[in-house]
């Protein structure tokens, strides 16, 4: 369902509502390259601002749709891939892109994501993962690791975490895969991948919370939190090059799963079209 | 033309969603209205709708709004708890200003209540129920063929005002059966959003206009506009300034006074002489109806009063269909709803309560027993 590619340089400022600039976010976020990296893969695959919609939920992750130059929905806290599900049903030519965070989508939305993951209508997920609430000031999030501090487990985190990935896939997704900031390239490539993936794309983004988390827990600047993040990957595209993996409790990075089912739009519309074709 | 049918009150408020151009619905089954959601998911293929099934009732709120950001007319029906569930994303289109219609079948409650029992409870929660002030249309229908006629009533307000609309039905009317003649209900010509024109650049999807109604920036017509339910400028961004703020929240709520006369719908009859006028809604006003026929037979003056639409209140046209009573009796199955608005309008020492919380509708001999009380 991709236009024509483009092949011409990417420049960021075609695709962001400068009117809007400054952004928000905290010096040092990570979300603010992911956004790069998605407005890249969009520019790359060819896709029409006025057919591209975006749909965000509550947090740091939902106020990146305010500066996408698209028709860009800021919806409610944890349900935007409901909203999107409705979107997407009713304009099947629009292009529907969620951005998502950890709390988002793996606490209180956590039901929607689990069964659009089922579902496999044709959206793409992009989770920025800062593993804590960050617009509200720092509290702990189903992602956050063993023993980090926050404003809600001020004696160190106790409870275990989610793995966002294993999640996707075990429910059902398309197409799954994961990325650090660092690897911005890769990231590009992932969010193109999953774009152009007919069906349920989720990609889970590791980004960092400098300002508030890596504060907390005395995990350095931007930079030294984002090697950090890199030193702890191992990417998937390695898995089949050594004999020994490397790093083997470390998070897989690039893509996890990948596999064709019937998208549920397609399928529902043919269905439909059965139903009128029988009643004429 | 006509077009009689059997038909009951849920599956006539799915037929007339269908008729008033309704594209898409989203629900999850619940208790008494899941068959507004079975005729959907049957009737919406064969005109080219969708109808999906969501994981709960918060998500199937979201998608009708999602759906409806995308132009579609979209509805949604609901229950009892479901109905508290759906007041998050129904808060987001009041704030948005997404059209959309949410038709509640009212049961009894508070929580799991009585699943299967009618009760009027939810009047105030149909009018207050989400957080924060905000502007909604409630209609309730008496009958089924109202049911049909007030959700084609819902989409015309909803696509032309740009607020959610609830259809607030009752067990009873939800699952009554009636005829109802289809072919003279079905109005003329369906009601669309007025959609954005004009030059892209420079588009504010919420600007002042002289109806209050902002023109709907379609997705893929070019404007490219953001949508949030944050506090916003004209300019769709969210903003802090005080006055501002204060504009943009006044203009959603003028607007329903500016279109005060679209929106209000009464019945008053036989109120001219009453010396005891019954107001009420739904079943309630069926029962009250025969209980204005039988107290008139007796001869008592008796008439009846039913806010067609709820809220916002007709205030004046209950001001003026009771100005010559001496009594005005409100039966409703609840502990006193409806009623705390009738005593605002009116004051407290004409105004008497008939409630009913046990599961069963009020019935017209109830209402004519406490009607001979109040008056002697």
């Amino acid at each position: 369902m991709t236009d024509a590619p483009k092949t011409d340089e990417f420049e960021i400022n075609d695709y962001i509502r400068l009117d809007q600039m400054p952004h928000f976010l905290c010096p040092g976020c990570g979300h603010g390259i992911a956004l790069r990296a998605l407005l890249w893969a969009i520019h790359e695959l060819g896709i029409d601002k006025d057919k591209l919609a975006v749909v965000s939920g509550i947090g740091c992750s939902g106020r990146l749709s305010a500066y996408i130059d698209a028709n860009t929905f800021h919806t409610t806290h944890g349900r935007p891939l409901a909203y999107a599900t409705g979107l997407a049903l009713a304009r099947p030519d629009l292009h529907v892109i969620v951005i998502t965070g950890d709390g988002d989508s793996l606490a209180i939305g956590g039901n929607h994501l689990i069964h659009a993951c089922r579902r496999n209508l044709n959206l793409t997920t992009m989770m920025l993962n800062n593993e804590i609430y960050g617009m509200t000031g720092g509290q702990v999030s189903p992602t956050t690791s063993a023993e980090r501090y926050t404003t809600t487990t001020p004696a160190g985190n106790t409870e275990p975490v989610f793995d966002a990935c294993a999640l996707a896939i075990a429910a059902g997704a398309g197409f799954v895969g994961r990325e650090v900031t660092m690897q911005v390239t890769g990231l590009k490539n992932l969010l193109r991948d999953a774009i152009a993936h007919d069906g349920f794309s989720f990609v889970e983004v590791l980004s960092d919370c400098t300002e508030i988390y890596g504060r907390k827990n005395d995990l350095g600047n931007s930079p030294e939190m984002i090697l950090s993040q890199k030193a702890q990957m191992r990417p998937e595209a390695y898995r089949n090059t050594v004999d020994v993996p490397f790093r083997p409790n470390a998070l897989k990075t690039g893509i996890l799963a990948r596999n064709a089912r019937p998208e549920y739009g397609s399928a529902y519309r043919a269905m439909t079209a059965g139903i009128r074709e029988k009643g004429k | 033309m006509s077009n009689r049918m059997n038909m009951q009150g849920n599956q006539a408020c799915a037929m007339g969603a269908i008729a008033a151009g309704c594209r898409f619905y989203a629900g999850y089954p619940i208790t008494p209205s899941s068959e507004v959601a079975e005729t959907m998911a049957r009737e919406l293929p064969k005109v080219g709708g969708t109808f999906i099934q969501m994981e709960d009732e918060i998500a199937s709120m979201a998608a009708v709004v999602g759906a409806s950001m995308g132009g579609a007319k979209a509805m949604t029906a609901t229950s009892g708890p479901g109905f508290s569930l759906k007041q998050e994303n129904l808060g987001y289109a009041s704030g948005a200003e997404i059209p959309c219609v949410i038709i509640n079948v009212m049961r009894g409650g508070p929580s799991t209540g009585m699943p299967t029992r009618p009760a009027q409870g939810d009047i105030m929660q149909a009018r207050w129920g989400t957080h924060g002030d905000h502007p909604i249309i409630v209609l309730a229908p008496a009958s089924v063929a109202e049911c049909y006629s007030e959700t084609i009533r819902a989409f015309d307000l909803t696509e032309r005002l740009r607020v959610p609309v609830i259809v607030l039905v009752d067990e009873v009317i939800g699952h009554l059966v009636e005829t109802v003649d289809v072919g003279a209900l079905t109005p003329p010509a369906e009601v669309s959003r007025k959609l954005a024109s004009g030059p892209a650049d420079g588009f504010e999807p919420y600007a002042v206009t002289q109806d209050m109604v902002p023109p709907f920036p379609r997705p893929g017509d070019g404007y490219r506009s953001h949508t949030t339910g944050l506090t916003h400028l004209p300019s769709g961004f969210p903003t802090q300034n005080p006055a501002k703020a204060k504009a943009a929240l006044s203009r959603t709520t003028d607007k329903l006074l500016h279109h005060a006369d679209l929106i209000e719908s009464v019945e008053a009859s036989a109120c001219d002489d009453a010396e005891i006028v019954i107001a009420t809604i739904g079943i309630s006003a069926r029962a009250a109806a025969q209980a204005v026929t039988d107290l008139r037979a007796s001869g008592i003056r008796a008439g009846l009063f039913r806010p067609r639409t709820l809220w916002p209140f007709p205030e004046a046209a209950l001001k003026a269909a009771t100005a010559n009573a001496r009594a005005v009796l409100v039966p409703e199955m609840n502990q006193g709803q409806l009623v705390l608005e009738v005593e605002r309008l009116l004051g407290l020492n004409r105004v008497h309560r008939l409630n009913k919380i046990d599961g069963e509708a009020i019935t017209p001999a109830e209402i004519v027993a406490k009607a001979q009380e109040v008056l002697a």
